[in-house]
C-alpha cells in the first residue's frame, strides 16, 4: 500500500507501575514523555504532533480525559489526539501514531499512555460493570471478573487444559517481571505452582495469582518518519506492521474459546509486513497477558501456536525467556509481573519489543537472535484486538 | 537504563492523612429507553416468555435480539417464540462483588445458550440450585448441560432481565462438552 513514510521508533520511557501513585496523571504523562524524549535525543520542540491514550474516565472521575492529559503529554499548541479502545489502547496508541506519521502529515510524533485506578473508590473493579449491557447483564449483579472466568473456563474445558498449565504461565512472567525496572512492588516475584494454585478463588477457574493488579503508570514512545530517523546515530527500529479489529459486541453469541478478533488484527499486520509464516518471522512476542490464561489464548490468536497447542508449547519451555529454539513469550513480564495501568500496560510491552530489538533489555534480553518482535493488546468486551510488529 | 521515576504510597499514608487526598462523590441517575428490539424482548419476559428474532439473511435465530443483524447489516421484524431452557455453555463461580469485596456463598454466573435460538446464541444469567461449595459445583456442572429457567411468578415481573431468577439444571439430563481436538 502506498504508504507515505516508512515509521521508525526512536526511543521509549516509561514511570514505575505502583498500586497507587503519588504523581497526578498529567505528572505521570510528564515522566514518562520525558524519559522517552531522552531516550530518543530529542526535545519538545522536535514534535511535531501528540497521541494519548488512556481507559475509562470513571477511573480518574474526570471528563474529557484527553484534554486533561494534554499538557503533561507534550501536546500544547500542537496537533493532538486521544484515542481509545478500552485495554487495547496501549498498543493502539502507537498504530494512531503510526497513521499520523505515515500519512505523509508528519514527521515526529510524541505517543503518550497514561492510567491512574486507584482514584476510584471503593474499587476500580466497580467502574468496570458500566462496560456490560444495562438491559440484559448489568440487572444480574455483574463484576469484571465473570466474563472473563467465564471466558477462561471455555477455552480450558474445550481442550482439558489443566490449571497447573495456567500457573505456569503466572510463574514465568512474575519470574520474568523480578528484572523489570518499573515492576510494581509485590506482583513480580519467584512463586512455586503450589503457591500460586493456593492463592485464593476469585471467581473460579480464576486465582488471585493469575490475575494481573489495579495500578497507577504511564509509558511513551516517540516516531518518526524515516527520512528524520536516518538523519540521527542510532539505527532506528521499524514499524514493519500494525493490525487492528473488533468483534461484536454480542459477547455470549460467540465462541469465546478462540478469539478471532485477535487473529484478524494479527493477519492483517502480518500481510502489511509481508510475513507468511509468523512461526518463523516472529522471533520475540508480548501477548497481551492481564490473566494467566491469556497469554495462551492470545498466542493462539496470532498464530504462533495451533489451536489449544500453546498449552503443549508453555510446558516444553517453548515460550521461556531463554529459549534458543521458541519464541520468547512477554520477557517483560508483563500485566502479571510487572502491573497492569490498562493504557500504559500496552504501551509497557511495546518499549520491551524495542529495548530487545536494540539489545537493550538488559537482564530480561533474550538469549535467542532476534531481528523481529510483536506486542498485542486486547480490551474492551473482549472483542478487540490491536497488533504492532517492530523490527530492526 | 536509568531507573524509572514515580512515588508510591501505601493504604497507610492516605489511611492517615500523611498523604494529602482530596475527594469527590459522583450523583448520577440514569434512566435508559430499552429501544425497538430489547423494549419487545424485556416485555415478553414479563409474559414469562423468551423471544428471539430470526435472520431471514444469514438464516440465524438471535437472543439477545436486536433491531439489525450485525453480520447482514438488515433490519429485522421476525419475532420467534424460543424454549426457556438452554445448554450451559460455560459458567464461572464467583466470590467477589461488584466493589471487589468478598462474598461467602458463590454466585454461579454463566453463558446459556437458549433452545429455539441457532447454535451458539447465549445469553448471560445465573444458575441456581447447583450447589454452595466449589467442590460441589464443579462436581456437579458440566459445558453443555441441560438447564431451564426459573421464573419469577407473574405478579412479580417487571419486565426485567430478572423476572427469571436463575436457571437450574434439569434433573436426570446430562451432556458434556465433546473436547475439541486440536
Amino acid at each position: 500500500m502506498g504508504y507515505k513514510n516508512k515509521v521508525a521508533v526512536l526511543g521509549a520511557g516509561l514511570t514505575k507501575f505502583m498500586r497507587r501513585a503519588l504523581e497526578t496523571p498529567k505528572e505521570l504523562c510528564f515522566e514518562a514523555a520525558k524519559v522517552a524524549l531522552e531516550d530518543a535525543g530529542l526535545t519538545i520542540d522536535d514534535i511535531d504532533c501528540v497521541v494519548s491514550v488512556s481507559a475509562p474516565d470513571a477511573f480518574d472521575g474526570v471528563h474529557r480525559k484527553g484534554e486533561y492529559l494534554a499538557d503533561g503529554a507534550g501536546a500544547w499548541g500542537k496537533p493532538y489526539m486521544r484515542t481509545y479502545v478500552g485495554g487495547g489502547s496501549g498498543v493502539f496508541s502507537l498504530i494512531t501514531g503510526w497513521y499520523h506519521i505515515a500519512s505523509g502529515h508528519f514527521d515526529t510524533c510524541l505517543v503518550v499512555a497514561e492510567e491512574k485506578m486507584s482514584p476510584a473508590m471503593p474499587h476500580p473493579q466497580g467502574a468496570f460493570n458500566a462496560i456490560y449491557d444495562q438491559f440484559t447483564e448489568r440487572p444480574l449483579g455483574v463484576n469484571l471478573l465473570w466474563i472473563f472466568a467465564l471466558e477462561m473456563n471455555r477455552y480450558m474445558q474445550s481442550y482439558g487444559i489443566p490449571m497447573e498449565t495456567f500457573a505456569r504461565v503466572a510463574q514465568k512472567n512474575k519470574r520474568n517481571g523480578l528484572d523489570h525496572p518499573s515492576a510494581q512492588p509485590g506482583i513480580a516475584g519467584d512463586f512455586s505452582i503450589e503457591d500460586i494454585m493456593a492463592s485464593e478463588v476469585m471467581a473460579w477457574p480464576v486465582q488471585r495469582l493469575m490475575v494481573s493488579p489495579v495500578s497507577d503508570g504511564a509509558g511513551a514512545i516517540v516516531l518518526a518518519s524515516d527520512h528524520f530517523a536516518r538523519r540521527l546515530s542510532r539505527p532506528p527500529i521499524w514499524i514493519e506492521g500494525v493490525g487492528w479489529n473488533l468483534d461484536t459486541s454480542y459477547w455470549t453469541n460467540r465462541d469465546l474459546y478462540y478469539p478471532r478478533y485477535v487473529e484478524k488484527a494479527a493477519r492483517m499486520a502480518y500481510e502489511m509486513a509481508g510475513i507468511a509464516d509468523p512461526r518463523r518471522d516472529i522471533h520475540v512476542v508480548e501477548p497481551y497477558d492481564p490473566f494467566a490464561y491469556k497469554e495462551l489464548h492470545h498466542l493462539e490468536g496470532l498464530l504462533l501456536a495451533d489451536k489449544g497447542q500453546a498449552p503443549r508449547l508453555l510446558e516444553q519451555g517453548f515460550w521461556d525467556r531463554d529459549t534458543q529454539s521458541g519464541i520468547p513469550a512477554t520477557p517483560s513480564g508483563g500485566l502479571l509481573g510487572v502491573g497492569n495501568p490498562i493504557a500504559a500496560a500496552g504501551m509497557m510491552k511495546l518499549a520491551e519489543i524495542y529495548w530487545q530489538l536494540q539489545g537493550q533489555a538488559g537482564p530480561r534480553q533474550v538469549r535467542r537472535e532476534i531481528r523481529r518482535g510483536l506486542a498485542q493488546a486486547w480490551g474492551d468486551l473482549m472483542q478487540v484486538g490491536t497488533v504492532v510488529i517492530m523490527g530492526k | 537504563m536509568k531507573p524509572f521515576s514515580g512515588t508510591s504510597l501505601t493504604d497507610h499514608a492516605v489511611s492517615t492523612g500523611e498523604a494529602l487526598v482530596s475527594f469527590w462523590h459522583v450523583k448520577a441517575h440514569y434512566h435508559w429507553d430499552t429501544g425497538m428490539a430489547i423494549g419487545t424482548y424485556l416485555a415478553g419476559l414479563k409474559q414469562g416468555k423468551i423471544l428471539g428474532i430470526h435472520c431471514s439473511g444469514c438464516r440465524r435465530t438471535l437472543v439477545p435480539p436486536r433491531a439489525f443483524c450485525e453480520l447482514c447489516f438488515r433490519p429485522l421484524d421476525d419475532w420467534v417464540g424460543l424454549e426457556d431452557t438452554g445448554k450451559i455453555n460455560t459458567y464461572s463461580i464467583s466470590y467477589v462483588n461488584w466493589d471487589a469485596t468478598r462474598r461467602q456463598t458463590p454466585e454461579v454466573p454463566a453463558v446459556i445458550e437458549i433452545d429455539g435460538a441457532s447454535p451458539g446464541m447465549g445469553i448471560l444469567h445465573l444458575l441456581g440450585e447447583v450447589g454452595d461449595t466449589l467442590e460441589e459445583i464443579t462436581g456437579r456442572l458440566k459445558l453443555g448441560m441441560p438447564v431451564q429457567a426459573v421464573w419469577k411468578p407473574a405478579e412479580e415481573r417487571e419486565g426485567a432481565i430478572t423476572d427469571i431468577r436463575y436457571f437450574r439444571p434439569i434433573v436426570g439430563e446430562v451432556s458434556n462438552l465433546p473436547l475439541l481436538s486440536p
